[in-house]
């Protein structure tokens, strides 16, 4: 059994500690905001955070986690900056497929959390291992200005 | 996409514009087809459906008339419920081009709704009740859907309104003509009373389908064609609460991956699955034709238990070359003359008193689709000897044949509970339901619960149904005047309509339709024109990808009419408009973008502009591109304009977001994207080497749309064609070099 705190509420698995944290929360956990886009480290679907730093679930073996690990995915974000960012994310309409956007938005919140006046060359930066097949890229910049502006007033 | 097959099937098509027109567009219709459907549904909700008749569907006997309460067959369009939403049900699937909102848009503009009241859901599959007038089956594809949908949901909308509004004048006891509908509020001034859609549902339900319903003029609409109007999926796809097939949990369920040859045409020769069968949670290993599945309690398991499979593989049939070595053949092929596309004039006798000829070769490489969400489904045997698939279904119709035929069911017995999908760019509609198809076959050898099955990345990678690999080579001639004197073309690529069921209809003399599309037919006056085309066969898979021919059509005809430009020492944009005289709406979004791209004005050293226009779909873009090449040679794309005209624009953001989505996936593709062989062996295996777009490279884009009220058509893959030949003309500009191989990165230019 292995013990794993996510979005608050401590869980038990029987899984191999080297099964990545994404299968946890997908297939253990049945948590399914967090996306499988390529599984290995390349697209950033699966990004949750792990103690608030951006971590690509698929290379995140469970077993690897520190003991008392906070893991918080998209479905668990909540605070100023998360409202924020998801509250620009729906005021610009920047979905297409959406596939992309939890890990897009967890990186996003991230971003935000360190750096509430980001410049473009910050965006490309933090933003740059999130892949969006849809290329949404124009209105998920906007959208990080647009929370980092609503986080700064 | 398919947009032949819409030429082949023609839409019998509704011309009205004025409130006394639209009458006339339901008289045109037999009223024996005009068969709105009705049921007064358990929930007690006026449900309405309006359908056109379709050639294509009435040949398979399309069910007529009312059908009521005692036939469950949800065959509907608008659900009015007495919580007092409407939910349009949405035949096509939405993979992020935003039908579903645009549909539920068409409906509530008749409706009067309010927008907040609107919900969308997927219908279920059945080709009879929800088939693409354009495909005869339901489907989703060539920028259809709207055009597809507009008609009968305008037609779906108003007779739910007229209902509403009968019923609330036999309540208060007013005229009708006195009662008035907006915002989902049903009202009557004189007497200060107001009801909402919900409180009158269940009783409207009852009346009878009016058969003449009056549609709005655009001049009236107050939501169809206006900003501000929320996609029906942004919040669910910003809280991870959006379900994609990919989420799908049925109980008992488990999860397959299968092992495919990695040479196309490949098949098993043996197979050791010991290892395979010792790893925890791996439940069974299923030799089949379609490969070794491995079947296991959750998805880590099953990847870790088909790494531990040793297969031989028969490669006898496979394709052993490389892409180089493809590539060879293809210049072999045409240094020979193919199958006829199109030929008008004398060719050889104008080129022979030509002024100018220019000579380009260009080479596109294969391409995956690669969509965000990997391709999967879920299949569930059922008792009737049918199934229940959950999928990202994007050719309801095939897939419900090919299923019939794997299970030996009767394809109503499949059915389909399609999801919102993660992308697909063309990838999730084939001839054959390929990965569906895989997925039913593994459920039905298993037998025993549910089956996931889950391509990985790499096997989407490696897996083919690519964008073929096309080799052109253009002579072109122009002279003093800027006039093309003389134009041919010689095309080589493989058919992927060859072998399918859609062959007779796209195969006309040898020509596929859709590897020419753009070049045979293309805008520009030639007096003597000669396009042919070879389409050599290979294993390697191949399949439309988002705007199919236009994709390398449209590129090699607008890279090469910038070279003709310089020849004739014209301008790029001035050469165009001189030849598009009698092409309005192509020279109208011509000069829309170059205007707002301050074509013409200085750009500082490095910099220049590039321009391309197309039509494709029946939709007419135009991109202006600025271009930044450093001293390096590396490309930077900094702003985009676009000027697109769709006829009557139905959500201005939907268009806006796939204007800006398709020219960064035109231009990423071009910059680095693509697909190659060694002995038959695709070299790429994930996004570390099929190397997607990525934000640093996005470039600014500005969208402009065309105000107009023509017949809307589609606007997903339109924006695709004349992104890179954009950028391609502003490298020419700046280099002098006109790039011919793509990608970019091939030339050392990223
Ligand atoms: S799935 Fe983890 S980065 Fe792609
Ligand atoms: S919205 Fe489709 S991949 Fe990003």
């Amino acid at each position: 059994m292995i013990r794993i705190t996510v979005n608050g509420q401590e869980r038990q698995v029987d899984v191999p500690e080297d099964m990545p944290l994404l299968w946890v929360l997908r297939d253990e956990l049945n948590m399914t905001g967090t996306k499988f886009g390529c599984g290995i480290a390349q697209c950033g679907a699966c990004t949750v955070h792990v103690d608030g730093a951006p971590t690509r679930a698929c290379q995140t073996p469970v077993g690897s986690l520190a003991a008392g690990a906070k893991v918080t995915t998209i479905e668990g974000a909540s605070g100023k900056v998360a409202e924020a960012v998801r509250a620009a994310w729906q005021k610009l309409d920047v979905v297409q497929c959406g596939y992309c956007q939890s890990g897009q938005i967890m990186s996003a919140i991230a971003l935000v959390s360190s750096n509430t006046n980001p410049t473009d060359a910050d965006i490309d930066a933090a933003m740059d291992g999130n892949v969006c097949r849809c290329a949404t890229y124009v209105r998920i910049r906007a959208a990080i200005k647009d929370a980092a502006q609503s986080v700064r007033a | 996409m398919l947009h032949h097959l819409l030429r082949q099937a023609a839409l019998p098509v509704a011309t009205d514009s004025t409130p006394t027109g639209v009458t006339g567009a339901l008289r045109e219709l037999a009223p024996s087809r005009r068969n709105f459907l009705k049921t007064a549904a358990a929930t007690g909700a006026l449900v309405v459906g309006a359908r056109l008749p379709s050639p294509a569907l009435a040949a398979g006997g399309a069910p007529a008339g009312i059908v009521g309460p005692a036939d469950p067959r949800p065959h509907l369009f608008v659900i009015i419920a007495p919580d007092n939403t409407v939910t349009v049900l949405a035949k096509h699937l939405d993979k992020g081009q935003g039908i579903v909102t645009g549909l539920a848009t068409i409906v509530a503009e008749e409706l009067d709704a309010d927008w907040a009241q609107m919900r969308g859901a997927f219908a279920p599959a059945d080709s009879k009740l929800y088939g693409n007038h354009f495909f005869g089956i339901q489907g989703t594809g060539g920028s259809t859907a709207i055009a597809n949908s507009w008609d009968e949901l305008r037609m779906a909308g108003a007779a739910a309104r007229a209902m509403l509004v009968a019923t609330a004048a036999a309540r208060w006891n007013v005229p009708v003509g006195e009662v008035t509908v907006a915002k989902g509020v049903v009202s009557h001034a004189a007497s200060k009373r107001s009801v909402a859609f919900g409180e009158l549902a269940q009783d409207a339900a009852k009346l009878p389908i009016p058969q003449n319903v009056a549609l709005k003029a655009a001049k009236d609409y107050t939501l169809i064609g206006k900003p501000g109007l929320h996609r029906l999926d942004h919040i669910s796809k910003t809280d991870g609460s959006a379900v994609f097939a990919m989420d799908i949990r049925r109980p008992g369920q488990v999860t397959a991956v299968l092992a495919r040859s990695p040479r196309f045409g490949g098949t098993v020769k043996s197979v050791d699955d010991k290892a395979a069968r010792a790893v925890s949670g791996v439940i069974d290993v299923l030799t089949l034709p379609v490969g070794v599945a491995v079947i296991a309690k959750n998805t880590w398991t099953a990847i870790k238990g088909r790494e531990a499979l040793k297969i031989t593989w028969d490669d006898s049939k496979a394709e052993t070359r490389g892409t180089d070595q493809m590539l060879a053949d293809y210049r072999k092929l045409a240094d020979q003359p193919g199958a006829v596309a199109a030929n008008s004039g004398d060719v050889a006798k104008a080129f022979a008193s030509a002024a100018k000829v220019v000579e380009s070769e260009f080479v596109f490489p294969y391409l995956a689709h690669a969509p965000m969400e990997p391709l999967n489904a879920t299949v569930a045997l059922n008792a009737d000897g049918g199934c229940t698939i959950w999928a990202g279904s994007q050719f309801q119709g095939v897939e419900q044949m090919v299923v019939a035929h794997v299970l030996g069911c009767k394809p109503e017995q499949v059915k389909i509970e399609t999801q919102w999908a993660g992308g697909s760019f063309g990838r999730r509609a084939t001839t054959n339901a390929d990965y569906i198809a895989e997925a039913a076959i593994i459920a039905k050898a298993y037998g025993k619960a549910p089956v996931h099955l889950v391509w990985t990345r790499e096997d989407d990678i490696q897996g083919g149904r690519y964008r073929p690999l096309f080799l052109h080579r253009i002579k072109a001639a122009v002279d003093a005047n800027g006039a093309i004197s003389a134009w041919q073309q010689r095309i080589v690529g493989q058919s992927f309509m060859a072998g399918t069921p859609f062959e007779k209809m796209m195969i006309k003399n040898g020509v596929d339709a859709t590897s020419v599309e753009g070049a045979s037919d293309m805008a520009y006056p030639v007096s003597n024109l000669a396009v042919d085309l070879h389409s050599p066969p290979s294993p390697v898979t191949t399949l439309w990808w988002r705007s199919v021919g236009h994709t390398h059509t449209a590129y090699a005809k607008e890279v090469m009419i910038d070279q003709l430009a310089k020849a004739a020492g014209k301008d790029p944009v001035a050469f165009r408009l001189a030849l598009l005289k009698d092409h309005p709406r192509l020279a109208n979004v011509l000069k829309l973008a170059a205007d707002k791209a301050g074509w013409g004005q200085p750009l500082p050293k490095g910099k220049a502009r590039g321009v391309a226009v197309h039509e494709s779909f029946n939709t007419y873009v135009a991109h202006v591109a600025e271009v930044t090449v450093n001293d390096k040679g590396h490309v930077t794309v900094d702003r985009v304009v676009v000027a697109v005209d769709c006829g009557q624009v139905v959500n201005p953001d939907v268009v806006t977001a796939q204007m800006e989505g398709a020219t960064g996936w035109g231009i990423g593709h071009a910059l680095r994207g693509e697909i190659t062989l060694t002995d038959g062996v695709v070299d790429q295996t994930n996004f570390d080497g099929f190397l997607p777009l990525r934000m640093s490279d996005m470039p600014k884009v500005e969208v402009h749309l065309v105000d107009s009220h023509e017949r809307p058509t589609g606007a997903g893959e339109p924006g695709v064609p004349t992104s890179a030949p954009a950028v391609a003309n502003a490298v020419f500009a700046l280099t002098g070099k006109p790039v011919q191989t793509l990608p970019f990165s091939r030339g050392g230019m990223v």
